[in-house]
């Protein structure tokens, strides 16, 4: 009971950073149905931004942690935008006009770049970062001696997931810009004859997205104190499949399906093996969409974006 | 009392000049002038494939029409030497204290609707089935919102110019939604909705982008008389009180006649009639094209009620 607490805990965690992800994916796949296979070096891309605006506020001599993280999410969450700008900007949108795999393949060669940019720039090795958040909350602790503890780093990037996924919500369903974009999902034809700016509505989604995946790429960095280039990658599957799983489009569905592939992976290790986490993971997807094509909760009359 | 009928060369809101479109081979639309008078409701007939709506699309700038000229006039102070300015300077609009010009030929679809004002329902029904009702006329007023909201950072921080301009753009959905009688379904999705009241609300959606010409695709199509007639009964009202001016294809003969100032039958491209609705109606060359006679036909039918040629006596009325 403590051990599966503790891989529940452990699972939840994991998934909230899946979904993060997964929302930039569901996002875009819902406005112009396009995978865009970059956004996982974009959550890349934000946990080495927010690295390096760690380095440099140490260098600076800034240390008081609260100031450090705030000053961390935010500086991360603009730059990572930007580059999710830039990247529909020059990748995607001249050939918006093409034929349904055009943008795939551009999607997919931006993330070779991106990854071998960060490569290059970068360097190959793992970049650590020395644990900044320590102890937790000791929920149970039997006789036996496994300890059910929640440490902080894991409420914070729980809360976080919570309180992202709330405001990201309201944007769609309350504003105008959630409104718009609801919209150009439906008939992005007629939202532009009703003088909504499509352009621009497709672009704040890139923006949402990447702010979205650079969060996650923040708490990634900050949970397991590792990062390469190569971590957008794995990360961006397990995203795109949690996408899938939740049914693509549905934005709770992402949030639901980056759960469902965290619990999966966490429980398969803890009670399986470590190493077939990932066949378990993409099994059960497989099955599910045996039974659900359009995945848990993708149904055309779901409210998407 | 004949004169005064002739608002379109008086005041007209649209001119379309020399309008030819081509596909391939195919002339869709051949040298084609009109008139659309500010604050009438024009309609523009024809039998199937008579290219109603290729003209639509151009003035809605669907399609880049291969020849011609298609000037939308804010106001009636626009004079021809201004037009012809324009023209030659090769902008796409002039917004002025004499009256703003757009020449939508030259301008992308969106930009038709946000800056010259011309709004339209196409002949397939493209509401957004999965927002609600109100949503629907809210988002076609987004425009605003997004200007007072400072591109959404003001909408979330609750800005007070934000949440007075998203209050007026309730009210202005509200107060469509009483004038289509859908104010009880405001919150249910738009697909809910039956045919006849998903055709009302398009039209109330077209209108909340506040346009001074609004383009209607077959309204009636697919209603019944008692639908038909609630239409009427909107159209007139959107004439009367808002002073839109309406163009409008259409087939169901008893809406056109019974609400139309103005009538244009095209016919293979080509306009063959235009003029009010009882002197088309008596318009042997539409009797023809309606009912299918040969040229010879027509010929025979004209000496017989010893009229002149249709085309000549409207390019008569437009001068």
């Amino acid at each position: 009971m403590e051990y599966f607490l503790q891989q529940l805990i452990n699972g939840v965690t994991l998934g909230s950073i899946y979904g993060l992800i997964a929302i930039g994916y569901t996002m875009v796949y819902g406005i112009i149905g396009m995978i865009n296979f970059a956004h996982g070096e974009i959550f890349m891309i934000g946990s080495f931004i927010a690295l390096a605006v760690f380095l440099g506020l140490a260098a600076l001599g800034i240390t008081f942690l609260p100031l450090v993280l705030l000053i961390m999410v935010i500086v991360a969450m603009i730059c990572t935008a930007a580059w999710g700008w830039t990247i529909e900007r020059v990748a995607y949108r001249p050939l918006r006009g093409s034929f349904r795999l055009a943008p795939l393949i551009t999607a997919i060669g931006m993330s070779i770049f991106l990854q071998n940019f960060v490569q290059v720039t970068q360097g190959a090795r793992v970049k650590p970062l020395p644990p900044q958040i320590q102890g937790g909350l000791i929920l149970m602790d039997s006789h036996d001696g496994i300890v059910v503890q929640i440490s902080w780093m894991q409420i914070i990037i729980i809360v976080m997931t919570v309180v992202l996924m709330t405001a990201f919500s309201l944007i769609i369903s309350k504003t105008s810009l959630g409104r718009q974009q609801r919209a150009c999902e439906q008939d992005r034809k007629m939202a532009s004859l009703l003088g909504v700016n499509v352009d621009r509505t497709i672009s704040l989604t890139f923006v949402m997205g990447a702010s979205l995946a650079a969060v996650a790429g923040m708490m990634y960095l900050l949970y397991y104190g590792v990062i390469d280039f190569y971590i957008g990658f794995i990360a961006g599957v397990k995203a795109f499949t949690a996408a899938v799983l939740g049914g693509i489009g549905s934005l709770p569905g992402a949030m639901l399906g980056g759960l469902a592939i965290g619990l999966i992976e966490t429980f398969w290790s803890g009670y399986f093996s470590v190493e077939y986490k990932d066949v378990a993971a993409f099994s059960i997807l497989a099955i599910v969409l045996i039974f659900l094509p359009s995945g848990l909760l993708g149904r055309p009359e779901v409210e998407k974006v | 009392m004949l004169k005064q009928n002739r608002n379109w060369s008086a005041d007209p809101v649209l001119s379309v000049e020399h309008l030819t479109m081509r596909f391939g081979g195919l002339v869709a639309v051949d040298d084609l002038s009109f008139d659309v008078g500010r604050g009438d409701i024009t309609a523009l007939i024809g039998p199937n494939g008579a290219g109603k709506t290729t003209v639509f699309n151009c003035v809605t700038g669907f399609y880049k029409p291969t020849e011609g000229r298609i000037a939308l006039r804010r106001d009636g102070s626009v004079t021809p030497e201004a037009l012809a300015e324009l023209t030659r300077s090769g902008r796409q609009y002039a917004e002025g204290d004499k009256g703003s010009i757009f020449l939508l030929e030259r301008m992308a679809d969106f930009k038709i609707t946000e800056v010259a004002g011309v709004a339209r329902t196409f002949q397939n029904i493209r509401l957004f089935g999965g927002m609600t009702v109100l949503e629907n006329l809210l988002v076609a007023q987004h425009n605003e919102l997004m200007r007072a909201s400072g591109y959404t950072i003001g909408g979330l921080l609750g800005l007070p110019g934000y949440r007075r301009a998203a209050e007026a753009a309730k009210e202005t959905a509200v107060e469509w939604l009483r004038r289509v009688n859908l104010l009880d379904r405001a919150d249910d999705p738009a697909a809910d909705l039956p045919y006849g009241a998903q055709r009302r609300l398009e039209i109330a959606r077209a209108l909340c982008t506040n346009p001074v010409l609004l383009c209607l695709d077959e309204p009636a199509a697919g209603l019944n008389p008692r639908e038909s007639a609630e239409l009427n009964t909107l159209l007139k009202y959107i004439r009367d009180d808002h002073g839109v001016s309406v163009l409008l294809i259409e087939h169901d003969m008893g809406v056109v006649m019974e609400i139309s100032d103005h009538i244009i039958v095209l016919d293979y491209g080509k306009k063959i009639s235009d003029g009010t609705a009882p002197e088309v109606r008596s318009d042997p060359k539409v009797i023809a094209a309606y009912l299918g006679v040969d040229d010879e036909e027509v010929e025979d039918v004209e000496r017989d009620l010893e009229v002149k040629p249709a085309p000549t006596r409207a390019e008569g009325d437009a001068r």
